[in-house]
C-alpha cells in the first residue's frame, strides 16, 4: 500500500515543457553518438524510450503527434526513408498511451516487460518496412529492443529523481 | 501543478481519439514512405530538416574530436620524434618510387599517344572528415563533412589510402552521405589485376565481405587475387584497389562459383577520406544492341541514389 502511494506521488511530479524538450534533446544526442560495430547492434533506442516514458507518464503533453515528428527528424538524420521511424514511433506512442493507465499498478520490473513488448512491436514495424523496400532483414537488429527494455528501470529512476522538487538546496 | 496532472486521460474530450490519431499518423507515414521510396519529391524537405539538425549532429561528433585533440596534445615528445624520423624514412622511400613512377607515366603517355588511345582520365581529390559512421545496422553508410557548399556531387567515388570506400549517394548543404561498397546490393565494376578479367563485386551487407558474383565455376580466380576498379561505369575512376579474394568455392552443383572478397579500405581506421572528382563526361551510351557478349547484369551501373 505504501509502495503504491509513493508510485502515485511519482506520477504527480511536475514536468515543465522545457524539461521535456531537454530530455528529448539529450536522448537524440545519445542516439547520434558515433556508435560502431557491436555497440551499434546493442545500442538502445534512446529516443523511443524517452518517448515511451513521456507517453506513459504525461499522456496529455506527449502523444502520437510528437512521436511522429520525432520520427521524421530521426529519419533525416539516419538517412532512412521518410516515415520509417515516424511509423515505428507512432506505434510506440500509441502503445505508451494504452499502457498509461495500467503501468501505475506495476513495479519497475513488470513495467520493463511491458515496455519490451511495445519496443519489440516498434522494432518489428521498422524492420517490416525495411524488408518491404529492400527485401532483407538483419535479425540481430532486434537485440536493440532487449537492451532498451533493460534500460527502462534506470531511465525511469533517473527522470523521476530529476523531476522531484528540491526543498533544501543542499539536498542531493 | 496539481489540476492538470490529476485529470484522467479522456480521449474523447481532447480532440480525436488515440486510435484515430494512430490511424491518421500511420497512414501519413505510409504515404510518405511510398512517395519517398518511389519518387524524389521529398529531397528538398530533407535538405531543410538536415540544416535544422546539423548543429546537433556536429555536437555528437564532438566527444570523439576532443578525444583525438587531447591525444595529440598530450603525446610525448620522444614519441613524436620517433614518428617524425619514421615518416622521413617513408618519405625518402616514397619519393624514390615516385620518381620511377613519373618516368613510367611519361613513357605510358608516349605509348598511348603512339597507339592513339585516349588518355587515362586525371582526377583530383578533396579531403573530407568522417562526421559519423552508419547509425543503423541495416545500412552501410557514413557521413562526411563536405557537402554541396564544397562542390561535392552525388555519384562521386570516395577512397582512403588503401582503396575504395564507397560513393556519395546524397548531398546536403554541409554533409554528404556515403554508401559503402559493403552496402547490400551496391555494385562496383572491377577487374582482376592478375588476369585482367572484368567482373562486378556486390556488397553483402556484412561489413567485412564482398561477393564476386556470376562467375563460372572454372573461372581463373585464386585466393589472394587483387581486384581494382575497371572504370567501366563512369562512376569510379579506373585502377583503384577495391578488394582481395579470400575464399573461392567451386561447387559443380551450382552454375556459378562462390567467391568472397574482403574490402581493402578500412573505414574504422581513419578519420579522413578522399572524395574523387568525377570522371569526365562520357559519350552517350549506344542503344541496346548486344548479341551475346557480356550479360546485361554486368552493364548495370551502380545506383546513383538510394531508392
Amino acid at each position: 500500500m505504501r509502495y503504491e502511494m509513493s508510485m502515485d506521488r511519482e506520477f504527480l511530479l511536475p514536468a515543465t515543457r522545457r524539461f521535456i524538450l531537454a530530455s528529448f534533446i539529450a536522448a537524440v544526442l545519445l542516439e547520434w553518438l558515433p556508435w560502431h560495430g557491436m555497440a551499434l547492434v546493442l545500442r538502445p533506442d534512446f529516443v523511443g524510450l524517452m518517448l515511451l516514458y513521456w507517453c506513459t507518464h504525461k499522456p496529455h503533453r506527449v502523444g502520437i503527434g510528437i512521436g511522429w515528428m520525432l520520427g521524421i527528424f530521426v529519419d533525416v538524420a539516419d538517412a532512412s526513408l521518410f516515415g520509417q521511424h515516424a511509423l515505428a514511433y507512432t506505434v510506440l506512442a500509441f502503445g505508451g498511451l494504452a499502457l498509461n493507465r495500467r503501468v501505475q499498478m506495476f513495479s519497475l520490473k513488470e513495467q520493463s516487460v511491458h515496455v519490451f513488448v511495445l519496443l519489440l512491436a516498434s522494432y518489428a514495424v521498422y524492420a517490416l518496412v525495411h524488408w518491404q523496400v529492400r527485401g532483407y532483414v538483419e535479425w540481430n537488429y532486434f537485440l536493440g529492443s532487449l537492451t532498451s527494455a533493460l534500460l527502462w528501470a534506470p531511465l525511469t529512476l533517473l527522470i523521476q529523481t530529476l523531476r522531484r522538487p528540491r526543498r533544501n538546496p543542499n539536498e542531493l | 501543478m496539481a489540476l492538470e496532472d490529476t485529470r484522467t486521460l479522456r480521449f474523447f474530450n481532447r480532440g480525436p481519439s488515440a486510435v484515430a490519431r494512430l490511424v491518421f499518423f500511420s497512414v501519413l507515414s505510409l504515404l510518405l514512405l511510398f512517395v519517398d521510396a518511389r519518387f524524389q519529391y521529398l529531397e528538398s524537405t530533407r535538405q531543410v530538416i538536415s540544416i535544422i539538425i546539423y548543429p546537433f549532429q556536429r555536437l555528437t561528433a564532438l566527444p570523439g574530436e576532443m578525444w583525438d585533440g587531447a591525444n595529440a596534445f598530450i603525446s610525448l615528445q620522444s614519441h613524436l620524434v620517433a614518428e617524425n624520423a619514421q615518416l622521413h624514412l617513408q618519405h625518402d622511400a616514397d619519393s624514390a618510387q615516385l620518381k620511377q613512377m613519373e618516368t613510367v607515366l611519361g613513357e605510358n603517355a608516349q605509348l598511348r599517344a603512339l597507339l592513339e588511345v585516349k588518355q587515362r582520365a586525371e582526377y583530383s581529390v578533396q579531403a573530407a572528415q568522417i562526421v559519423y559512421l552508419e547509425r543503423d545496422i541495416f545500412k552501410r553508410k557514413l557521413f562526411v563533412d563536405a557537402g554541396e557548399q564544397n562542390g561535392v556531387q552525388a555519384g562521386r567515388a570516395v577512397v582512403d589510402n588503401n582503396g575504395v570506400v564507397g560513393q556519395v549517394t546524397r548531398t546536403y548543404p554541409y554533409l554528404s552521405e556515403v554508401t559503402l561498397v559493403t552496402d547490400k546490393d551496391n555494385v562496383v565494376p572491377v577487374q582482376v589485376v592478375r588476369t585482367g578479367l572484368r567482373a562486378a563485386v556486390f556488397g553483402s551487407g556484412n561489413i567485412s565481405e564482398l561477393d564476386l558474383r556470376y562467375q563460372p565455376v572454372d573461372v581463373d580466380i585464386q585466393v589472394g587475387d587483387e581486384l581494382v576498379t575497371s572504370g567501366m561505369d563512369g562512376t569510379y575512376p579506373s585502377a583503384l584497389p577495391v578488394a582481395k579474394v579470400i575464399r573461392v568455392e567451386r561447387d559443380p552443383a551450382y552454375p556459378f562459383a562462390r567467391i568472397a572478397c574482403v574490402p581493402l579500405a578500412g573505414v574504422d581506421r581513419h578519420r579522413t577520406l578522399l572524395i574523387v572528382s568525377s570522371v569526365p563526361d562520357l559519350p552517350p551510351r549506344p542503344a541496346a544492341e548486344d548479341a551475346g557478349g557480356v550479360p546485361s547484369r554486368f552493364k548495370k551501373t551502380p545506383r546513383r541514389g538510394t531508392p
